[in-house]
């Protein structure tokens, strides 16, 4: 019974999800349609003067773009049905090729940014909140706030001009050193090109989990257990480690997980800002040059990455939450 | 008749002493503009051990604010003066972080004060600071007729009257001196209360001192020694509970004897007018707009606590 109410939760997530991506690539599709960018200028690029007009319609042709909309939009959809995203007319590799390994490099950078974002806006919340009123506390809300109202790529500038081109501490971009061979590329390699740009979504990401942490923290401290806590003699630390933690961790993953929309926004401004070969610069790229194909793959992908987050949010609080497990157990 | 204090002809000091306390709370009105709420003013008990104080009072006069002042639990906002002593000495903050929990016990008001993501049995747990704390946690679940099972439950899934036995366990599992207990039992089966009861009972006849707040005066005149009877944040009239008989002309304040006769068994018929809100109280005596007796003196001058008749009340008329 617990397992079919979990089902039926789940499926129907996954349903609005489904409904939700058709929707997004019809407009997205529309949108792109729309755009002053015109695909076969973008792909000739700067071969323009050796191209003539029929060069240009056979290229036309053979990516379809000389086909109305409606139908580029219907062929473009059969296949996606069958799991065909087409092929990118910039790299001239299948979509999901590209996807795939932009994706990885990606997922380093974010998942950096966002083990160390959620574990330091966790402790810096956890540090607010505990002392309350204190010049800490307001520093620590300062700094939260003046970073809500930091752009991404201006405080990535500023890491960059300060460690890269000063300090000479890490190289100023890419993900690898240049002119390398790609397999002598040591992991000391990556790490030392994923620093500064994980350091620019990992401070920007750290003001919403502490702002939200301490928030939570307070509650709990002038909650009525706590009250009762203390009357029994409970330490500060033992309220903390009683009473605190369990009450506002669940609240602090889950946020952390319902964030990856700001995660990645994050990452393709940053990853511009690098130079970082990840998705978000192959986004921009595609998004300056028309490229279709990529263009709505990385809109589908992306929106399922951030509605795995939301869903994922979703099924822990379930599991662990006792009200609501319970909940589904009986209903 | 026995004055309090007095085990076996020999005076004993008080165990618990409150003097002339006063709660105020700051609170921010308009803007900045800070304001001063005096909750609680002049309030005066005393505890001796072996004895159960009942304290008896309307909704809003000062009865949780009471026990958590002397637990030093009040909010941060809140302003505290007076003289309290606990075992004949003053009960520093610090003091009061160190009593907590080991010789002063709390039973809260409300099922509330459990923690909604911690299983019971381990919040009892929390609670006892001597022996194995799964031993002592068993006993008093035993005690108060809760299965085994119930330790693994969250508060959720208990019952009201469930969830009120977890919260008295959890202050009867020490050895404290002092019990508070603010309203242990609504919601409770009658043989329950009459065990919690009893068991508060039995603590004060080894010797502790218990504050029992309570809404039922039935259930404090059967258990307690003495009642303080709370107004608007101070008390008007402490009696023995043999005062608590007849019409009432044993008791000494007007409005214990209107309570008295309030209550089902004697005339039923309850007091007109309302308790006055803090913030707006008379300037004289707190019971000036619903006494009979009034007189001009009561409109200017608030009455000072004085000894009558083997009790306390605060009324310049009252024989
Ligand atoms: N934190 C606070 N700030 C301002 N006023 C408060 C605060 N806590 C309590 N009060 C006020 O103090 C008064 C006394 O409250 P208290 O909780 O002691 O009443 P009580 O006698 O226990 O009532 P009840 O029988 O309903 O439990 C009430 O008028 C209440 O509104
Ligand atoms: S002091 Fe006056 S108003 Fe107050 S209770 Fe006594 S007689 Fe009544
Ligand atoms: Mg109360």
């Amino acid at each position: 019974m617990r397992l079919t109410g979990f089902l039926i939760f789940v499926s129907g997530k996954v349903l609005k999800a489904v409904i939700l991506l058709a929707a997004l690539s019809v407009l997205s599709f529309w949108l792109v349609s729309k755009s002053p960018i015109d695909p076969v200028q973008s792909y000739i690029g700067a071969d323009a003067m050796v191209v003539g007009p029929e060069q240009r319609e056979n290229i036309a042709a053979y990516w379809g773009l000389d086909r109305p909309p409606l139908e580029r939009l219907y062929s473009w959809g059969a296949a996606l049905l069958q799991g065909d995203f087409g092929t990118s007319m910039i790299f001239r590799r299948p979509v999901l090729t590209v996807i795939g390994e932009r994706f990885m490099a990606s997922l380093m950078l974010m998942g950096l940014a966002w083990i160390i974002s959620g574990l330091l806006g966790f402790w810096l919340g956890i540090t607010a909140a505990m002392k309350q009123g204190s010049w800490l506390d307001r520093l620590i809300k300062t700094y939260c706030f003046t970073l809500a109202s930091t752009p991404t790529f201006w405080l990535g500038l500023l890491l960059l001009i300060v460690f890269a081109v000063w300090l000479g501490w890490f190289p100023i971009g890419l993900a690898v050193p240049a002119g390398g061979l790609a397999e002598e590329v040591t992991l000391a390699e990556r790490l030392r090109h994923l620093i500064l740009p994980a350091l620019t979504l990992s401070i920007l990401g750290v003001a919403n989990v502490a702002l939200h942490t301490r928030q939570k923290l307070i509650d709990v401290l002038n909650s009525e257990y706590v009250l009762l806590a203390r009357a029994r003699g409970a330490t500060e630390r033992e309220v903390l480690f009683r009473h605190g933690l369990r009450n506002i961790a669940l609240p602090a993953v889950t946020l952390q997980f319902a964030s990856l929309s700001e995660l990645f926004g994050g990452s393709v401004l940053a990853e511009q800002v690098f130079s970082y070969p990840g998705l978000g610069q192959a986004t921009v790229q595609a998004g300056l040059r028309g490229d279709v194909p990529l263009l709505l793959g990385i809109v589908i992908f992306s929106a399922m990455f951030v509605f795995s987050g939301n869903l994922i949010a979703d099924i822990i609080y379930r599991l662990v939450d006792p009200r609501i497990r319970q909940g589904e157990a009986s209903g | 008749m026995s004055m309090p204090g007095e085990v076996s002809g020999v005076k004993t000091e008080p165990m618990l002493s409150v003097r002339e306390l006063s709660v105020s709370f700051i609170q921010y009105a308009r803007g900045l503009k800070q304001q001063l709420l005096e909750v609680i003013n002049g309030l005066s008990i005393e505890l001796y051990p072996g004895e159960v104080v009942a304290v008896v009072g309307s909704s809003g006069s000062g009865k949780s604010l009471l026990a958590h002042a002397v637990l030093g639990i009040l909010p941060g906002n809140a302003i505290v003066s007076g003289d309290m002593q606990f075992g004949g000495e003053i009960l520093t903050s610090k003091r009061q972080s160190t009593l907590r929990g080991t010789e002063i016990a709390f039973v809260p008001q409300s099922v509330n004060y459990l923690d909604p993501l911690m299983k019971v049995g381990a919040q009892v747990k929390a609670a006892v600071k001597q022996g194995s704390k799964r031993e002592v946690q068993q006993k008093i679940f035993k005690r108060y007729h809760l299965d085994k099972n119930v330790e693994n439950l969250y508060p959720f899934q208990l019952s009201g009257g469930m969830a009120r036995r977890i919260l008295v366990a959890g202050a009867l599992v020490g050895n404290a001196r002092l019990v508070i207990a603010d309203e242990p039992t609504p919601g409770l089966h009658p043989a329950v209360v009459k065990e919690t009861l009893h068991h508060l009972r039995e603590l004060s006849d080894e010797g502790r001192a218990v504050m029992l707040i309570t809404h039922d005066i039935k259930a404090a005149l059967e258990y307690a020694d003495r009642i303080a009877v709370f107004y608007a944040g101070t008390t008007l009239e402490t009696a023995n509970v043999a005062d608590f008989s007849g019409d009432g002309s044993d008791l000494r304040h007007p409005y214990s004897k209107a309570l008295w006769k309030a209550l089902p068994q004697n005339d039923f018929v309850s007091l007109p007018g309302f308790q006055p809100a803090s913030g707006e109280l008379p300037q004289g005596c707190l019971f000036a707009p619903r006494c009979h007796m009034f007189k001009d003196l009561c409109k200017e001058k608030r009455p000072k606590e004085r000894s009558l008749r083997g009790g306390k009340v605060r009324c310049h008329y009252a024989t």
